[in-house]
């Protein structure tokens, strides 16, 4: 293979590189528009360039994956990141603008290697190209002391989390000798289970569980969410998020499928399933109430994501392309959803108007679109109908009981069941603030590209709940 | 054609949201009468009514285990259609003097409703369940923008009851779903479940349902919720969304699990007969007037349950009766007492009441009263005897034993009944002029005519309704050995 089909291979990963260079270039000059119309060009570019791509291809044990799957959830992580440019565009008079854009496309690179390869190396690639870009965007506001908090936080458990990782590959690696993860899957399937595999993949899994914030690793999230800047937060909550259960699945589905065990009731069978049944567990709970008594939005839909990680663990937990399935698709409309209600949250910090639920007050008079759109994004995050959190939770928790032990697992349905009702609470007091509190406010007037972002993605998640048939028949068509 | 009752009313609804202000009660007066009419006219036009009738089938989800829009219809739909016809537009007109957020009032009062027709008219179990859900956010909004007394407490614990019977219904519907391996109604209610299945997956789901319902001791959200909500909410509430939870638990919870109905309903009776009996005794003792009338839902309510626990045709067409019934005069006293009382004197406090002279000052609320008191006491040629009737004597058949204790709820019933009426209306003996204010305005006399017609209609001839019931009855699963 010559280096210019391996390029043509890696189109969208390259542009989004040259789009990164370009956008620096022009940081520095003083136009403060040219690096976002750059960044912008470059993400578009990206997604047209991942539709000119051969349907299937795989280079060198899968560290470079080209089928549906991988295709659907890159363009998914553009659309993520263009979202966020969008919604980071209401700060144009932020310092070094140009690094920051620049900063958003490295991590969306790794997004794309994330999403696109089958191979332990390049997941490690992958989660470290993502993860240090996100540090740095956490902390980018140099004068915030709270952003350096938590992007230091961030850092910390991070690198301490992809250590683990990295330990855990080379466990891996040392007991089968291969990196990918269909070999690893043949491996297993040849050789049976053995103890310092099963120590590898414990340990890459606390690495994934931090990226995903499934507690107990999940310290970092509230208050990356609360402090990072807004476009930051929305992208480290939906993009990073969606990008690292797509390896998650696999690394499990794919990688691991022979051990899956069982996490039923009373009928607990060794396998990683148990693991990720403990993880959901317990960060359906943890998330559930400690968001409870959260006044800023903010930190209230940072622990809410520990609690939406792990409904979304429940799908991969039942396994097989249904369960994946199920998992991916609540997981990009939960990620869909937290950048509309981040980029409502931006829109109202350019008024001025803090993060906390009594700075929501109101906010039907200031701006109904603003207010329509956070509230429907609230209530699809609650599960209500017809908004595609619903679809989204009802799917997983299909999947989980369609499997031969069904009824034994139905304790994860009723924990989830009951997380939700706790959430209602603290979801309904924010759209309670938003539509029944009432403080004498002026209109506000948002800037044409902010209503039309934040409407589009209003619009985007009322279509995926009316139709999800949509997203749902794209993602199972790919897995087949 | 009787889906139109759900388009029509989301088209008004959706309206509402782009016609200026001064438009907006009259688009939902319309709405709601269309939706009325649609439904009267499906209703008379019925032929087969022991049959669910196909009216509307498109596959909307393939991929998602074959949920589908369908909507079909039987007798009892389209009895509970007209209920929330009627309940709808006088929910309209007792609102037509809402000023503030008017339009937002009426969208979010027009979402329930055609929520509500959504529920009864569903034959596809999820669709059924989405309709079951879209209703709570209304509900609550409604009730923590446009209401009063503790508006935000009860307005949430209204939500979270909800929420919490919706989620029980959903623990057993997955699996059930699953096994069965569809989720058309029709379908599911001639597959037969395993027995131990069953026995868990019917009390659960009849829980969930119930909650709705009101039964005791879960029935503690509607006296808060029904005395914190406006108006159009509370006679909405008590009406239709009540009957939401009845209607699940005959058409699915009882329907698809026949034996684990046989197995619990004498759990079911007694806590109905408790609920009877324990309500009406603290209406007895409330000072609110919009209390005494959220605890006499709560006993009328246990009614219905009662008559589903009885598992016999007469009584199980009796507690749809009592649906019905329960639908127009629950609307009509909290029109009475939310609209024309407290609009007025800005107290329902029954001793505050009581030396007003109401009975003089707006008479034509005392008349509607006394209707609705003596429909509600169970006095023959209303529709409340009807009903009551009907349960008793499946009663006789099914328990004998708690007729008695049934007979001891309805004196209560009498009890609390006359007593509110004599404090709120007929109280003061002394000579001081009656309160002056307001008088009852024309949409307050159309909507409280319509309610008192539809009582008494049914009180005087319940086979217009029975005929359309008891084929229904008699088609479900249940009734047979």
């Amino acid at each position: 293979m010559n280096y210019l089909a391996l390029l043509k291979l890696v189109s969208p990963e390259a542009i989004l590189a040259l789009a990164a260079l370009v956008t620096l270039g022009l940081g520095l000059g003083a136009n403060r528009l040219l690096p976002f119309i750059a960044a912008a060009a470059g993400l578009i570019a990206a997604a047209a360039a991942i539709f000119a791509l051969p349907a299937h291809a795989s280079l060198a044990h899968g560290m470079l994956v080209i089928d549906p799957l991988t295709s659907l959830f890159k363009v998914v992580c553009l659309a993520l990141a263009l979202f966020t440019i969008l919604s980071a565009s209401g700060r144009p008079d932020r310092p070094n603008n140009g690094e920051y854009l620049a900063m958003i496309l490295l991590a969306t690179i790794g997004l794309l290697i994330l999403a696109g390869t089958e191979e332990l190396l390049m997941i490690f690639v992958g989660l470290e190209l993502t993860g240090l870009s996100l540090y740095v965007l956490c902390a980018f506001d140099k004068s915030s002391p709270r952003g350096a908090e938590a992007g230091l936080k961030y850092f910390l458990f991070g690198s301490t989390a992809s250590a683990f990782t990295l330990f855990g590959i080379s466990l891996i690696y040392g007991m089968s000798g291969v990196t990918g993860l269909g070999e690893i899957a043949a491996f297993i399937g040849a050789h049976g289970m053995q103890p310092l595999l099963a120590a590898g993949l414990i340990l890459t899994l606390v690495g994934l569980a931090f990226k995903i914030a499934a507690a107990p690793f999940h310290f970092w999230a509230p208050d990356v969410y609360e402090a990072a800047p807004v476009s930051a937060a929305a992208f480290i909550s939906s993009g990073s998020k969606v990008a690292a259960f797509v390896v998650l699945g696999k690394f499990l589905i794919t990688g691991f499928a022979p051990i899956h065990g069982g996490a039923g009731w009373h009928a607990l069978a060794p396998g990683w399933a148990p693991l990720i049944a403990l993880l959901s567990a317990s960060s359906i709970v943890i998330g559930n109430i400690a968001a409870l008594s959260q006044t800023s939005v903010r930190r209230l839909l940072g622990y809410s994501a520990v609690a939406h990680t792990g409904y979304s663990l429940l799908g991969l937990l039942a396994g097989g392309s249904e369960g994946f399935g199920a998992t991916l698709f609540y997981t990009t409309v939960y990620a869909f959803t937290l950048v509309g209600a981040f980029s409502v949250i931006a829109a109202m910090q350019r008024q001025g108007l803090g993060d906390k639920i009594t700075d929501f007050a109101g906010l039907r008079a200031k701006s109904p679109l603003l207010a329509g759109c956070i509230v429907v994004f609230m209530l699809s995050l609650a599960g209500l109908p017809p908004l595609p959190g619903f679809f989204g939770k009802f799917y997983l928790f299909m999947a989980l009981l369609h499997q031969g032990q069904a009824i034994k697992l139905l304790w994860l349905v009723i924990l989830a069941l009951a997380g939700s009702l706790v959430s209602l609470y603290y979801y309904l007091s924010v759209v309670k603030a938003v539509l029944v509190d009432e403080t004498p406010s002026p209109r506000v007037s948002l800037r044409l590209l902010e209503r039309t972002s934040i409407a589009a993605l209003g619009a985007l998640i009322l279509a995926l709940g009316l139709f999800p048939g949509a997203l749902l028949q794209r993602i199972l068509a790919s897995l087949r | 054609m009787i889906a139109w009752t759900i388009y029509a009313t989301f088209a008004g609804a959706l309206l509402l949201l782009v016609l200026p202000r001064s438009a907006a009660r009259w688009l939902a007066l319309l709405t709601a009468a269309t939706g009325l009419a649609v439904s009267c006219a499906a209703f008379f036009n019925v032929t087969d009514p022991g049959t669910l009738k196909n009216i509307v089938q498109i596959p909307w989800i393939p991929s998602f285990g074959g949920m589908s829009f369908h909507l079909a219809a039987d007798g009892i739909s389209l009895t509970m259609a007209v209920v929330t016809g009627l309940t709808g537009v006088g929910a309209v007109l007792f609102s037509w003097n809402v000023h503030r957020r008017q339009n937002e009032f009426f969208f979010w009062l027009l979402l329930v409703i055609g929520g509500s027709y959504g529920v009864f008219l569903s034959a596809d179990l999820f669709l059924f369940f989405v309709f079951y859900e879209l209703v709570i956010i209304p509900k609550y909004l409604l009730i923590a923008t446009w209401g009063s007394t503790n508006k935000a407490y009860g307005a949430m614990k209204l939500t979270l009851y909800s929420f919490f019977g919706g989620a029980l219904v959903l623990i057993p519907l997955i699996p059930a779903c699953l096994s069965a391996g569809t989720f058309d109604l029709q379908l599911l209610s001639v597959h037969v479940f395993p027995l131990a299945f069953q026995a868990w997956a019917f009390p659960v789901m009849f829980l969930g349902f119930a909650v709705l319902a009101a039964i005791w001791p879960l029935h503690t959200w509607a006296p808060t919720g029904h005395s914190a909500a406006p108006t159009a909410g509370s006679m909405l509430l008590a009406g239709v969304v009540m009957k939401l939870g009845a209607y699940g638990a005959l058409r699915v919870a009882m329907n698809l699990f026949p034996q684990g109905f046989q197995s619990w309903r004498g759990l079911i009776a007694i806590l109905a007969i408790i609920g009877i009996c324990y309500a009406a005794a603290v209406a007895l003792r409330q000072r609110d007037l919009k209390f005494v009338i959220g605890y006499s839902s709560v006993s009328h309510m246990g009614f219905v349950l009662l008559g589903l626990a009885t598992a016999q045709r007469l009584g199980v067409s009796g507690a749809v009766l009592q649906m019905f019934s329960h639908g127009v005069i629950a609307g009509l006293l909290f029109a009475v007492a939310g609209r024309m009382i407290y609009e007025r004197t800005h107290t329902r406090d029954l001793f505050a009441l009581s030396e007003m002279k109401l009975n003089r000052a707006i008479p034509f609320a005392a008349f509607t009263f006394v209707v609705a008191s003596a429909a509600s006491m169970g006095i023959p040629g209303f529709s409340g005897f009807a009903a009551e009737i009907t349960i008793l004597i499946g009663l006789w058949h099914a328990y004998p034993v708690l007729v008695p204790v049934a007979g001891i709820g309805m004196a209560l019933t009498a009890a609390f009944t006359l007593r509110a009426l004599r404090f709120s209306f007929f109280g003061d003996k002394s000579p001081a002029p009656p309160l002056e204010c307001l008088p009852i305005t024309l949409a307050e006399k159309c909507g409280a005519s319509l309610l008192m017609a539809a009582t008494l209609a049914v009180g005087l001839y319940p086979k217009l309704l029975l005929d359309r019931i008891l084929p229904c009855v008699d088609a479900m699963r249940f009734l047979k050995p």
